[in-house]
C-alpha cells in the first residue's frame, strides 16, 4: 500500500490519515518514521540498560583488590560488550536512528523520511545485528573479549577463537549497513523534502547537525565494514592482511578502525550538540546565538574529524605525530565556537529551568571537561605518559557521559511530543542530580587513579598499588549514576500511570515540530506556519517579538479555521498569541 | 540546491588539501587513500548538485519568500506499511550468520531475502493512491 503524500495547498487545511494496523503486525509492517524512531529509541535504551548492568558488575569487581566476583575471562567479555553495546548499539542508534528518525522529517516539514521502506530495513538490521552481538554470550566460548576496538592480532583466530567473536564481527557488519542506510535517508530527506520557505539556512541546528552526521556516517561506516570483512577473511580464509606471519600489517587494522572510530566520536556527539542547541534556545526564549557560526562549526568539526584518527595510535610509533597532534588541537576551535554560542544563547535569556534544561546545561559542563582532557591527550608527550591508563578511560567516559546527558535532555524535551503526555519535572530533576553527582564522583577518581598509573582492562589489582580507595569511590559513583537512571525509569512509569496530557507546544518551542499535534498525526502536519526564519513557530506565536521579517499578513490569514490548528488533544498551537 | 552542493564541495576540497598534505608529509598509503575517498564522496554528489543548481529554477524550499501553497501538490510516494523490510532484514541477518555457523542458515536467509526483493518490486508496481 503506497500513500501519495500531498502538502496542504491552503494553510489550515486539515488532512488526517488514520494510521493502519495496530499491534505487533502493525509494528512489524510500519514504515512510519515516528514508529521506527520510537522503536529505535526503545531498543537503544534496552541496550543501554544492559550495558549499564555490565558496567556495575565491572565496578563491583574492581571495588576491592584481588577480587573474584567474576573470572578474568568473563571480565574481558564484560568490558568488551559494555563498550560495544554503549557505542555501537546505544549512543549512535539512539541519536541517528531514534531522535533523528523521529524529528528530522518533522523539523523540515516533511511527511516522512525519503525512503520509508529502507528506513524500516535499517531498524530491522539494527535489531538483528544487536541481538546477534549479545547472542555471543550464549556460545560455548562466550562473547567477544578483545575489547570494543578488536585490535589485531588479539582478534585473530588463534588469540580469540570461537563463534562469539565471529558474531561480534557479523553484528557490526549488519548494524554498519543499518547506519549507512539511515545516513542516506537523513541526507536525502533534508536535501529533498523540506517545506516551501525552509531554505538550508533556516533548517534547525539539530537537523543541520544530523545532516552532517549523515555525511560522516557515509564516510566512516563503509571503512569499518570493509575492515571487518578483512578481519573475518583473516580468521577463516587464511588471508594475512593483519598478521605479521604472512606479511600482513597488524597496525593497518588500527588505521582502518580509527579512520572509522574518530569520525564515529562525532557521529555520536554532533546529534547531541544539535539537541542541546535547540533546547537551550527554547528554554532561554531566544534565537540560537550565532546560528550560521554554529553550522559552520559543525561542518568544520566533521571535516577535521576525518584527519585525526591516528591520535589514538601515538604510542604505536608508526604515525606522523605533528600532523595528528595539530589536527586534533584544531578541533578545539570550532568546538570552542560552539561553547561560546551556547553561552551566548543563554546570555540574558529568560531561562526556564526545566529537567530538560538541567540536562542540557549538565551536558555543557561535562562535555567541556571531557573536551579539555581530550586537548591534554592531543599532546603526544602527555599521551605517552597516560596511554591505556584510567586517565584515558576517564576522558572518553566523560565525553560519552555528556552524550547520555544529551540523550536525557532530548527525552525530557521531546517526550510530550512523541507520546502526548508529560514526564514529571521533579523526578526529572532528582534523576539529573543523582546522575550528575555520580558522574563526578566516578570521573574524578578515575582521573586520579589513572595518573597513579592504573592501566585499563585489568580485572584485578593488588592492595599494595594503593588504588583501592579511589576504585571504591568510583564504584560508589557508578551506583549513584545507576540510581539516577532508575529514577528516570520510575518517572516514566509514574507519568504513564497518571498521565498529564501534553499540549501541542508545551515549552513554547520555536521549530516546526511544535506546530504538529502531540503526538503528530500520520504524515505529521495538518497545517504549517509560514517559514520566514529558523524558528517559524516562534515567529508565528510571537509576531511582536521576532527579529525576523515575518509576513504578518501571511500569519494573519493562517488559521482561517481555528479548528485546523487544534492538536489531537484539543490543545492550541498558537491561538492565544495570534494577533 | 546551491547550499547543498557547496556544503559537499567544501568537504571534498578540505579532504583533497588534507590528503595532499598528509601524503607528502607521511607517505602513508592507507590514510591517504581513505582521505582521497572522502574527497570523491563529496565531489561526486556535490558536483552533480552544482551542475544541476545552475540549470534549475529554485525549488520552493530554496526560495526564502515561498509560501506553503507554492509547494502544494504531490510530495512523493510513501509506502503506508510493508512487511518486506522486516522479511529482508531477517533474511539479511540469517545470511550474515552463515559466516558464523555455516551455509545452512544462508539457505533460509537467502530465501527470505529474495522473497522480500520480489515482494517489494510487486508492491511498488501495485502501489497507488491510498
Amino acid at each position: 500500500m503506497t500513500l501519495i503524500a500531498e502538502r496542504p495547498a491552503v494553510i489550515g487545511h486539515p488532512e488526517e490519515h488514520e494510521h493502519g494496523r495496530l499491534g505487533v503486525l502493525g509494528w512489524l509492517t510500519s514504515t512510519d518514521h515516528k514508529v521506527i524512531g520510537k522503536s529505535y529509541m526503545l531498543t537503544a535504551l534496552a541496550f543501554f540498560l544492559l550495558a549499564g548492568v555490565m558496567a556495575l558488575v565491572i565496578r563491583t569487581q574492581l571495588a576491592a583488590p584481588d577480587s573474584t566476583v567474576v573470572s578474568q575471562h568473563t571480565f574481558n567479555e564484560l568490558f568488551t560488550m559494555h563498550g560495544s553495546l554503549m557505542l555501537y548499539l546505544f549512543v549512535g542508534p539512539f541519536a541517528f536512528g531514534g531522535i533523528a528518525n523521529y524529528f528530522v522529517p518533522i523539523q523540515v516539514g516533511a511527511p516522512d523520511m525519503a525512503f520509508p521502506r529502507l528506513n524500516a530495513l535499517s531498524y530491522w538490521l539494527y535489531l538483528t545485528g544487536g541481538l546477534t552481538m549479545v547472542g555471543g554470550f550464549l556460545t560455548v566460548g562466550g562473547a567477544a573479549d578483545f575489547g570494543w576496538v578488536a585490535y589485531a592480532p588479539l582478534s585473530d583466530a588463534v588469540n580469540s577463537p570461537g563463534a562469539g567473536p565471529d558474531m561480534w564481527i557479523v553484528a557490526l557488519v549488519l548494524t554498519g549497513f543499518s547506519a549507512i542506510f539511515t545516513g542516506v535517508n537523513i541526507v536525502t530527506t533534508v536535501f529533498y523534502l523540506r517545506a516551501p520557505g525552509m531554505t538550508m539556512f533556516r533548517v534547525p541546528v539539530f537537523t543541520w547537525n544530523m545532516l552532517v552526521t549523515g555525511i560522516l556516517i557515509l564516510i566512516a561506516f563503509p571503512v569499518l565494514t570493509a575492515a571487518l570483512v578483512m578481519l573475518w577473511a583473516d580468521r577463516h580464509l587464511g588471508t594475512h592482511i593483519y598478521t605479521v606471519a604472512g606479511g600482513g600489517v597488524p597496525v593497518l587494522w588500527q588505521n582502518l578502525f580509527w579512520f572509522f572510530g574518530h569520525p564515529e566520536v562525532y557521529i555520536l556527539a554532533l546529534p547531541f550538540f544539535g539537541v542541546v542547541t535547540d533546547v537551550l534556545a527554547t528554554f532561554s526564549r531566544k534565537p540560537v546565538f550565532g546560528y550560521r557560526g554554529m553550522i559552520f562549526a559543525t561542518i568544520s568539526i566533521a571535516a577535521l574529524s576525518t584527519a585525526v584518527w591516528a591520535h589514538h595510535m601515538f604510542t604505536t610509533g608508526t604515525v606522523l605525530l605533528p600532523f595528528f597532534s595539530l589536527m586534533s588541537y584544531l578541533i578545539a576551535v570550532p568546538t570552542g565556537i560552539k561553547f561560546f554560542n551556547w553561552i551566548g544563547t543563554m546570555w540574558r535569556g529568560s531561562i526556564d529551568f526545566t529537567a530538560s534544561m538541567y540536562f542540557g546545561v549538565g551536558f555543557l559542563v561535562v562535555f567541556l571537561f571531557g573536551g579539555v582532557t581530550g586537548i591534554f591527550l592531543a599532546s603526544p608527550p602527555i599521551d605517552f605518559a597516560t596511554h591505556d591508563t584510567y586517565f584515558v578511560i576517564a576522558h572518553f567516559h566523560e565525553v560519552v557521559f555528556a552524550l547520555v546527558y544529551g540523550a536525557f535532555c532530548a527525552l525530557y524535551y521531546w517526550w510530550p511530543k512523541m507520546f502526548g503526555w508529560m514526564l514529571r519535572e521533579r523526578l526529572g530533576k532528582l534523576s539529573f542530580w543523582l546522575f550528575f553527582i555520580g558522574t563526578w564522583i566516578t570521573l574524578i577518581s578515575w582521573y586520579i587513579v589513572g595518573l597513579h598509573g592504573m592501566p585499563r582492562r585489568i580485572a584485578e589489582y593488588s592492595a599494595s598499588t594503593g588504588w583501592t580507595t579511589l576504585n571504591q569511590i568510583a564504584t560508589a559513583g557508578a551506583f549513584v549514576m545507576a540510581a539516577g537512571v532508575a529514577v528516570f525509569l520510575v518517572n516514566v512509569y509514574v507519568s504513564w500511570r497518571t498521565q498529564v496530557r501534553a499540549p501541542g507546544n508545551p515549552w513554547d518551542g520555536q521549530t516546526l515540530e511544535w506546530a504538529a499535534a502531540s503526538p503528530p498525526v500520520h504524515h505529521n502536519f495538518t497545517w504549517l506556519p509560514p517559514i520566514r526564519s529558523e524558528r517559524p513557530v516562534w515567529d508565528f506565536n510571537h509576531p511582536d517579538h521576532t527579529t525576523q521579517q515575518v509576513h504578518r499578513k501571511e500569519a494573519a490569514t493562517a488559521p482561517s479555521d481555528p479548528a485546523a490548528v487544534k492538536t489531537a488533544h484539543g490543545q492550541d498551537v498558537g491561538e492565544e498569541r495570534h494577533p | 540546491m546551491k547550499v547543498e552542493s557547496r556544503f559537499l564541495l567544501f568537504l571534498s576540497m578540505f579532504a583533497a588539501v588534507t590528503a595532499s598534505i598528509y601524503w607528502f608529509t607521511s607517505y602513508e598509503d592507507a590514510g591517504s587513500v581513505m582521505l582521497l575517498a572522502v574527497c570523491l564522496l563529496g565531489l561526486l554528489p556535490g558536483g552533480y548538485y552544482y551542475w544541476w543548481s545552475r540549470r534549475m529554477t529554485p525549488r520552493p524550499e530554496d526560495d526564502a519568500n515561498a509560501s506553503q501553497s507554492d509547494g502544494a501538490g504531490v510530495v512523493g510516494a510513501f509506502p503506508g506499511s510493508s512487511i518486506w523490510p522486516f522479511v529482508l532484514g531477517l533474511g539479511a541477518a540469517m545470511t550474515a550468520l552463515a559466516f558464523v555457523f555455516g551455509f545452512w542458515t544462508a539457505l533460509f536467509g537467502l530465501t527470505l531475502a529474495i522473497s522480500a526483493v520480489i515482494g517489494v518490486i510487486v508492491e511498488s508496481r501495485r502501489g497507488g493512491v491510498h
